[in-house]
């Protein structure tokens, strides 16, 4: 690890401050900077902590419904919210299935946001890779690739974006709200990440010195009764998605009024599937309906690599998501949350979950 | 039992039939001694060692796979605030043993600097020393190696491949048994299958590391190590220095699995700087750092073909592995031997071939050979007992050994028909339906049955251990042993406890030290039988002698008891015709003038025992699989095993080391691989977030069934090793029931999730 200044600003003010100089990262958890300082990915001049900066720790209800909450809110006391796991269910799901118990205890709300990508390539400093080195090349392209993305890639990078928590977030429009040299201002999500072009792969539209300092939900009660996210991945817990899927939908009685839906693990921005939410709209909630929807999603898929199968896979991690979501919310969120399997606390899902 | 050991034997227990025959400790369940150490975090592992004084080694570790370090930045290095200093091939100080040179009987070469060329990524290529962990690692970013490259050989188009002089450490190469040619022209039904594995690495939770500190020409080492006296004698020769001089302290290790018994380099330079500063110096691998230096389980292919009559009966039984080994050594997984000990073929041809890859050596790996070699056969015996028409277990029944396939050899004692039986009971195994894809559950999901047979041979090292009866009655018994995270502390000195007619809470037990007598390897799943065999004899040496001291004293009650016989029992000797005659330790050892009286064993295989009879331990595992039919998402729901080994001496411990071996199984049937980058040669999932072992989740319900078995023959103490057991039949009982939920027959491990769409 190289040597760096290490500062604690006071103010939000003082933050954005020095984080405008150039080398400058923001330490909040550090659950991924501090791994990627580790392993010489990230090497900065200057570590600025911001994880006692003041007023950012908080979950708020507003007069409208709507729920702003601090960036430095850890992933679990979100999750664990009774408030907020009863509106947002399924981002509850997805926060609780990400990472570890350990690091879910830790990890911020802002930090997840941003959270870097997984690939092996970006990982390993001897390996060209656009997204660290801008210009370099990307050897993921022509490499162990399986877990690549499959929506939105170009030659420039085939990375995925690893959140869970981002997926629903996605679905749901939430707002972030970022103080920048220029002030505060907000973004929604789908504009927050950047898919790679024909000449790079810049992460993010933030501008040096950005500090997201909170994400604000609009009341969404419509969706709340029917509201899943369900993730495979290659072992129970602790462990990436391979693909994931949020359905979230609005049924007046067995046709679906409206449906916001998202899938994680296929692209290097979580995916927000409108084409598929387009063709839900005043269907019957049936399987054939869920495969046209998956369909849509899926229109423009491709494979970057040996990773064909990840296709085939987001497509019924989607249908998987309706059919469940259909079913209507858990009234606990399941011992093993996203898991496909399931729960052994619950029932028996019944209906057409499974077809062989 | 020999006669002079049993005129003292250690006396029944007041408990059930089966353990009387073992006293009052062995066949205990105990709880670990050393439990209260780890749980409250003041057990000592290496690296908790913070001699004064001490700086911090790193190993700069190449990034190339293939070629050799043009240039280094050393003055950067060296700049860097904290920095001491850079050992390069440039300016190592010689070595007293040539490290190209292998150092029997497990040493291999070792990459010490000794030159600048670059065989494996991750090899060390330089070591930098400072008074900071923070300066050391920086210090090694600065160096910035430059390489000239040459293509990274690292698959089997590439590999070159060599016909082997030998397996694992000193196996043949191939064997053969009866007329091959014979059984397959004899064969009504023919199998044939092609097996992959893939590299797997140990991952023990600690990882290497060594704290050394000179006193001159002495050495002493905190580091983790399986084989005390054997890697003392290697360290000595590589600095030149009496075998006496060099202390190994390894009290705890976090976990071996055959890493941490040879000798590797970044800990010989470690030891080295510590000599050439003057000042003690720590080395610890990170997790990354261990993907290339201290072993791993070679990447095997497999070709296995069956031959059977057209009572299912095996005719001929061809395995032919090819073993990936590194550029520079030998060392091969001797996967094929796994086909030698298990079914009754008339004729067997196992073989061998090389391929040598541009990665760091392979080594022994909890079940080398028997769990790679096993995953496939296990799958093989399975498709054929489907090619017959047959239930895998009536299959296996069928083709049941009686006796070692193509030696004839006797078993010492073989329950594996009891480990089936017990087993298949437990797991309902009767209620399968022959074909696949005939079962779902309440949810709709696929579920399948498979099942594996599980074998390891039974080495025996030389052993040695000291047992000290104390005036107040109690004892000390001394051996270097390696508690690797088993239970050695516990177990063995369970061991002493019963030689020595004591309580186990009146034995104080030393081990995990090279000054204490040589316990041998923990390795091969022998370190009970090994250094429970040495302890067993010593205790006996000691009562023996106070035997000697009761029985010719005419004021002892035992006086005259010497024809007869004495038992050892809760610290007295009765006298074996009448019980009413006795007297405590204390006592004898008061009168006779002396403080205390000292047994000692050096302890071995009669080499007769091997010669004449096949030593193994056995089981059965049974699995069952649940699928999601549109997800292919598979999860382990139950696993049953029914193991045989011997006799048990903490069921508590070895049903431990059943399950450790178990959940392994299952993680080499679906979780485990290290991927390397094809093109440079680089491991490019070299942490434990990527390179995937199960959690606690993926583990369903466990069962291990500890099989009653006798042994009289495979050692005086009747006992066969457990800890590698447990992963054989494991790999080869979840791929057959994947096969038994959907009909695909996945032959590469892991099985993933696109097999099954």
């Amino acid at each position: 690890m190289n040597r760096f200044d290490f500062i604690r600003p006071t103010s939000l003010a003082d933050a954005v401050a020095a984080g405008t100089s150039p080398g400058s990262v923001y330490l909040a958890a550090g659950t991924n900077l501090i791994d990627l300082m580790k392993i010489g990915v990230t090497r900065p001049e200057r570590v600025i902590d911001i994880s006692r900066l003041p007023g950012l720790d908080r979950i708020e209800w507003l007069p409208d419904g709507s729920v702003r909450i601090g960036a430095l809110v850890r992933n679990s006391d979100l999750a664990y919210d009774k408030r907020f796991a009863a509106a947002y269910p399924a981002v509850a799901e997805a926060l609780l299935s990400g990472a570890s118990a350990q690091l879910r205890n830790a990890a911020t709300v802002g930090g997840n946001l941003l959270q870097r990508t997984r690939c092996a390539y970006f990982q390993d400093t001897a390996s060209a890779c656009n997204r660290r080195e801008p210009g370099s090349g990307c050897d993921a392209l022509q490499g162990e690739n399986r877990l690549h993305a499959v929506l939105g890639w170009t030659e420039q990078c085939i990375a995925t974006h690893p959140s869970d928590f981002c997926v629903p977030l996605a679905a749901l429009d939430a707002m972030v709200e970022i103080e920048g040299q220029d002030g505060r201002r907000e973004l929604p999500i789908g504009a927050l990440h950047r898919l790679p072009d024909a000449h790079g792969a810049t992460e993010s539209v933030l501008a040096p010195g950005d500090l997201i300092t909170g994400l604000r939900l609009s009341e969404s009660t419509a969706f709340a009764a029917h509201a899943r996210y369900v993730k495979l991945r290659e072992r129970t817990s602790y462990a990436f998605a391979i693909v994931s899927a949020v359905a979230l939908l609005s049924m007046d009685g067995d046709r679906i009024k409206a449906s916001r839906l998202a899938l994680g693990g296929v692209a290097a921005k979580p995916w927000r599937a409108s084409a598929a939410e387009a063709a839900l709209v005043g269907q019957r909630a049936t399987r054939e309906a869920f495969e046209r929807a998956a369909t849509a999603a899926l229109g423009d898929a491709r494979p970057s690599g040996d990773n064909a199968f990840k296709i085939t896979l987001a497509h019924r991690i989607l249908v998987r998501a309706l059919t469940l979501a259909h079913q209507g919310t858990p009234k606990v969120l399941p011992a093993l949350p996203a898991s496909p399997f399931p729960d052994p606390h619950s029932p028996a899902p019944k209906g057409d979950l499974h077809v062989a | 039992m020999s006669p002079e050991i049993s005129s003292h034997q250690a006396a029944p227990s007041e408990t059930k039939a089966a353990a009387n025959r073992y006293g009052s400790n062995a066949g205990q369940p105990l709880t670990r001694r050393d439990g209260l150490l780890k749980v409250t975090g003041r057990a000592t592992y290496a690296a908790d060692n913070h001699p004064e004084g001490l700086v911090f080694a790193v190993t700069a570790v190449s990034r190339i796979a293939r070629g050799r370090v043009r240039a280094m930045n050393i003055d950067a290095a060296k700049a860097h605030p904290g920095v001491i200093d850079v050992l390069t091939p440039a300016n190592r100080p010689p070595l007293s043993h040539d490290p190209d040179e292998k150092m029997p009987p497990f040493g291999f070469r070792v990459e010490v600097l000794q030159d600048d060329g670059v065989r494996y990524a991750n090899q060390p290529i330089a070591l930098v020393i400072a008074e900071t962990l923070e300066a050391a690692t920086e210090g090694a970013v600065l160096l910035d190696p430059q390489y000239d490259v040459e293509p990274a050989r690292v698959d089997r188009a590439t590999g070159l491949r060599f016909d082997p002089p030998g397996v694992g450490v000193g196996g043949d190469p191939s064997t053969a048994y009866g007329d091959l040619d014979a059984g397959f022209s004899q064969a009504a039904v023919t199998l044939e299958g092609e097996y992959e594995t893939p590299p797997q690495y140990h991952n023990a939770m600690e990882p290497h590391a060594v704290v050394a500190e000179w006193d001159g020409d002495r050495v002493t080492l905190d580091m983790p190590n399986q084989a005390l006296a054997m890697s003392c004698a290697s360290y000595a020769a590589f600095f030149g220095i009496p075998v006496e001089n060099v202390t190994i302290r390894s009290p705890f290790l976090g976990g071996g699995f055959g890493s941490k018994a040879i000798i590797n380099g970044p800990q010989i330079l470690a030891i080295l700087a510590a000599r050439m500063l003057k000042r003690p110096v720590k080395l610890v691998l990170t997790r990354a750092q261990m993907y290339g230096p201290v072993g791993h389980r070679g990447q095997t292919w497999q070709k296995l073909r069956l031959g059977m009559d057209s009572d299912g009966q095996l005719t001929a039984l061809h395995h032919r592995s090819m073993s990936a080994t590194s550029a520079f050594e030998d060392f091969l997984e001797p996967a094929a031997n796994a086909s030698l000990p298990l079914y009754a073929s008339p004729a067997i041809l196992v073989e061998h071939e090389g391929l040598r890859l541009d990665t760091g050596t392979p080594g022994p790996m909890r079940a080398p050979g028997e769990a790679s070699g096993s995953a496939a056969l296990e799958v093989a015996i399975d498709e054929a007992a489907e090619a017959c028409g047959m239930d895998p277990l009536a299959f296996r029944l069928k083709n049941y050994a009686e006796t070692e396939p193509g030696t004839g050899k006797p078993f010492s004692s073989k329950a594996l028909r009891t480990c089936y039986a017990q087993g298949a009971a437990r797991f309902g195994w009767s209620r399968r339906p022959l074909s696949p894809g005939q079962m779902r559950d309440e949810n709709g999901l696929l579920v399948g049955w498979g099942m594996g047979t599980a074998v390891f041979h039974c080495p025996h090292f030389p052993a040695e251990a000291r047992a000290t009866l104390r005036a107040d009655g109690t004892a000390l018994v001394e051996t270097g042993a390696a508690d690797m995270g088993q239970g050695a502390w516990t177990a063995l000195a369970q061991i002493a406890a019963e030689a020595l007619g004591l309580d186990a809470d009146q034995v104080e037990f030393h081990a995990g030290l090279s000054t204490l007598p040589d316990a041998g390897v923990a390795g091969g799943s022998a370190h009970t039988a090994s250094a429970g065999l040495a302890l067993h004899q010593a205790g006996g040496d000691a009562i023996a002698r106070l035997t000697d001291l009761a029985v010719n004293d005419p004021q002892s009650p035992l006086f005259g008891a010497g024809n007869i016989g004495v038992i050892a029992r809760r610290g007295r000797l009765y006298r074996r015709d009448d019980e009413a005659r006795h007297e405590s330790y204390a006592q004898i050892l008061a009168r006779s003038g002396q403080s205390e009286i000292i047994g000692t064993a050096k302890s071995a295989r009669d080499p007769a025992v091997a010669s004449d009879h096949a030593l193994y331990s056995h089981g059965a595992v049974f699995a069952e699989v649940k699928i999601d039919p549109d997800l292919g998402q598979i999860r382990t729901t139950r696993l049953v095993g029914a193991f045989a080994a011997g006799r048990v001496i903490n069921p508590r411990l070895v049903q431990s080391q059943y399950f450790g071996g178990m959940i392994w199984g299952l993680s080499f049937a679906l979780h485990e691989e290290a991927v390397t980058d094809k093109r440079t040669g680089r491991i490019m999932n070299a942490d434990l977030a990527e390179y995937r072992v199960p959690v606690n989740a993926d583990i369903p319900p466990l069962e291990a069934i500890l099989v009653d078995e006798e042994d009289a023959i495979v050692n005086p103490i009747g006992v066969k090793g457990v800890g590698e057991i447990g992963i054989t039949g494991t790999v080869g009982a979840i791929a057959n029931a994947v096969w038994h939920a959907t009909g695909k027959r996945i032959r590469k491990f892991p099985i993933r999730i696109e097999d099954m769409l």
